[in-house]
This record gives structure tokens, sequence and C-alpha cells, in this order.
């Protein structure tokens, strides 16, 4: 079989379209980094609250999640770009548009972080709940209070627990900025794309954005291998390999 | 500062439901392709054959790793090459999700059929069953229905993840709203509405798979 194609991978490093590509990676990065702080921080709260004891706060964060977790990440950011600011006073829309530099970016991180702290948020529960409740009796039973039992016991056996899936949280939430494209975000897969436009050269330029993804993902899961096995719970059966 | 006016939707109702008709048609092939093809490299990644153990291993691992956006890009651009000419959005778009959501399953699967002990397998070796039978008959429909509710669980995210083949102008349920957006401005009543229809089908099919859980938790 032949293909009626031919390959130019130059165009990768042509004068201006390897400095949109580095551009765009660079976005990506800052873009993933500050959404994935701020749906840690986020997701936390919520997460926490899911498993207190008093009911309506347990509702309100269970609502949440739900809410933000039933609906496609990208009819999300539609509505956080196009929808919300609709309801704001026109002067403010106004002032939003045209005055704020690189609004979309801000748009995505509002979008993607609440997106992202809601699955967050369920990691955090499964992880407290999968702590066997003797542990939290026999912390109390040696006269620790609550609050240390939550600082010496469960707090740190939590955490290591969630490290696996919060990883896989991260790199889905890194993998997630892609759709800012779709709001004008010039991240690595929106300069990709203008590429395409500007070459023709879709495939390569393509495969060049999944390439970037590809590496990234692959430090982080080295990364935290690594870390895991550091911090490994004793007496646990380890995850993996 | 627009009030909510809701005759937008009325007026276009029927455009917006084929556009959901449309998800719907590529959810379930998605979902049915990608289930049959990450069977098959589920079973691949299980296998003690280095040359069919590797390849799979890295066809999971590469497309794992990739946004899916980028994917559906790829293969709009790689499809008409190999073809020879276009062969139209929705094609590419489908091949794209078959082979995206098949490495998402073969974990799926993979995970299944390890959580099944393997003195299952040994008995079913030592009743003389091959490898097929033994697969067929033994092992699968176990691992099968400990996997449902992780299967049902991927067919949710599979419906929302449709929403994707917006950027190559599928007409989808999300594209048909933003057609509509482009024509009438209503960006509030149309977005809102899609979050809403969304939310509710996939509300409605994690109820079923919560429900399900907790019977089969029960049966045990």
């Amino acid at each position: 079989m032949t293909f009626a194609y031919e390959f130019r991978w130059s165009v990768l490093w042509q004068h201006p379209y390897g400095e949109w590509m580095l551009q765009g990676i660079w976005t990506t990065l800052t873009l993933g980094t500050i959404c994935w702080f701020l749906a840690l921080l986020l997701g936390i709260i919520v997460g926490t609250f899911r498993v207190t004891p008093w009911r309506p706060l347990r509702i309100l964060a269970t609502a949440y999640t739900e809410l933000f977790r039933d609906i496609p990440l990208l009819v999300q950011l539609f509505f956080w770009y196009f929808a919300a600011p609709r309801v704001l006073p026109a002067a403010i829309e106004q002032y939003l548009y045209r005055q704020v530099p690189n609004v979309e970016f801000w748009v995505v991180v509002i979008g993607l972080s609440i997106y992202t702290s809601s699955r967050v948020a369920e990691q955090i529960r499964s992880g407290v709940q999968s702590i066997p409740p003797d542990q939290f009796f026999a912390a109390l039973s040696t006269g620790l209070t609550h609050f240390q039992m939550y600082r010496y016991v469960t707090i740190p056996l939590a955490i290591r627990i969630m490290i696996p899936p919060l990883t896989t949280e991260f790199l889905t939430t890194f993998k997630n900025t892609s759709l800012a494209m779709t709001v004008g975000v010039l991240e690595a897969t929106f300069m990709s794309q203008q590429i395409e436009a500007y070459t023709f050269r879709g495939l390569e330029a393509t495969t060049a954005a999944c390439l970037v993804y590809l590496v990234i993902t692959m430090l982080v899961v080295l990364l935290m291998g690594f870390v895991e096995k550091k911090l490994a719970v004793p007496g646990l059966i380890a995850r993996g390999r | 500062m627009g009030a909510f006016d809701w005759k937008v939707i009325v007026d276009n109702f029927s455009f917006l439901m084929r556009g959901l008709g449309m998800t719907f048609q590529l959810a379930i092939i998605a979902t049915i392709g990608g289930l049959v093809l990450g069977t098959l490299v589920g079973m691949a990644r299980i296998s003690s054959r280095f040359y069919i153990y590797y390849p799979a291993t890295v066809f999971v691992n590469i497309l794992r790793s990739i946004p899916l956006i980028l994917v559906i890009f790829w293969f709009y651009f790689l499809v008409p090459i190999i073809a020879g000419r276009p062969l139209g959005d929705f094609l590419s778009a489908t091949i794209a999700f078959v082979i995206f959501e098949a490495s998402y399953f073969a974990e799926i699967i993979r995970a299944g059929i390890q959580s099944i002990p393997k003195g299952q397998m040994q008995a079913a070796y030592s009743t003389a069953l091959n490898y097929r039978q033994m697969m067929q008959y033994v092992i699968i429909p176990q691992a099968f229905r400990n996997m449902i509710p992780s299967l049902l669980t991927q067919a949710i995210i599979i419906f929302q993840d449709t929403s994707l083949a917006y950027v190559i102008g599928l007409k989808e349920f999300l594209r048909s709203a933003s057609i509509v957006d482009a024509r009438e401005v209503r960006s509030l009543e149309l977005y809102t509405f899609v979050g809403i229809v969304y939310f509710l089908i996939c509300l409605t099919m994690s109820t079923v798979v919560k429900r399900w859980e907790a019977k089969k938790g029960k049966m045990r």
C-alpha cells in the first residue's frame, strides 16, 4: 500500500511554527499546574464535606460532585465562556471581554478547576473511607483528641493511599487542558491546529502535539512511581509493579 | 443582561434533538466497538507471549497518555490519507472513538480477568478445556459480572466524551447548539439547556450503576 502523502516534518522547526509550538507547550504546562492546585484545594474541601457527620453539608457536597461530574467538560467550558457572562451586568461583561487580557485562559482555569475538584473530591472520599474504622478507635483509645487523630493517624494514611489515584487525576487534568483550544486559549493543541491551518501539514503537527503529551505523561508517571515507592504504607499491598 | 427566553429551545427543538440523536449514535457505536476491540487488547495484555503482550501494552499506554481531542484530530487527518479520499466526519470520529475507548476498556477487562482466582483456571484446564474454551466458558463470564459497574461507568464517560467530536465539526448535540447560537445569539439558554440534558441523562445512568453495585454487594 502506498500513501499519496509526503511527510514534511521540517515544518515543525521552521521559523514561526517551532516557536508557536514551544509557546503552546508553556501555556499547557502553566494552565495544567494552576488548575491542578486549585482543584486539589477545592477538592479537599468538598471531599472532607462529603465525609463529615453533619448531614446538610454532606448533601451539599454530594450535589456539587454529581452536578459537575455528570456534565461533559466541554459543555461546562462553553457554559462558563459563552453563557455565564450573560447573567452579569452588561458593563462588567464588556469589561471582561474587552479589557481583561487572556480572559479565555482564566475562564478555563475556573471551568477546569471546578470540574476536576469534583473528581478529586470523590478520590478523597474513597481514600478516607478506605481506612479501616479500627484505626480511628485505636487512635482515640490511646487518648488522642479528635484533632490529633486526624493530624497523626487519618491524614498521613489517607494521603499516602490517595497518591496513585491523584496522580491519575493530575494526568487527566493535564490532558483536559487540551479542551481549552475550543475557547481560544493558545495551548499546545491549539498551536498544532494553527500550524495545520498555515501549512496543511495536519498529520505532522498533530503527531508532534501527541508526542508532547506522551513525553510529559511518561515523566510524571516515572516521578510519581518513585515517590509512591518512597511513601508506601508498610503492610499494604502495593499497587501495580 | 437578558432574561431567560426559552423560545429559542422550542423553535429549534427538532434540530437540537437530531444532534442528540447523533450523540447517542456515536456513543453506542463507540461503546460496542470499543468493548469488542478492548476485550481483545485486554486479553492480549495478560498474554504470556511477549510478541502479543508488548504491542498491546504499548497501544494501551500510548493512547491513555494522549488527550482524546488529539486522537480525533489525528484520525481526521489520517483516514483520508489511507483511504485516498475524504470519508466524512462521522466515520473518522467513529474510528477515533473506537480505538481510543478500546484502550480504556482494555484496562477494565484486564483488571476483571485478573480478579478471578487462579484456581478457576487450573480447574478449567483439569477438566480438559483448551485455552479458548476456558476463557469463553469459565473466566470471561465471571470476570464480566465483576466488571459490569466499571463498564457502565465507562459507557457514561464515552457518552460525555462524544461532545469532543465538536472539534471536527460533527453535528452532535453541542455542535448543534453552537450552530443555533451562531444564528440566534442566545448562549445562556442554549448551553444551559445542553448542560441540563447531559446532566439528566448521565445522572440517570449513574444511578442505575449505583443500584446495580448495591444489589451485587447484597448478593455476596
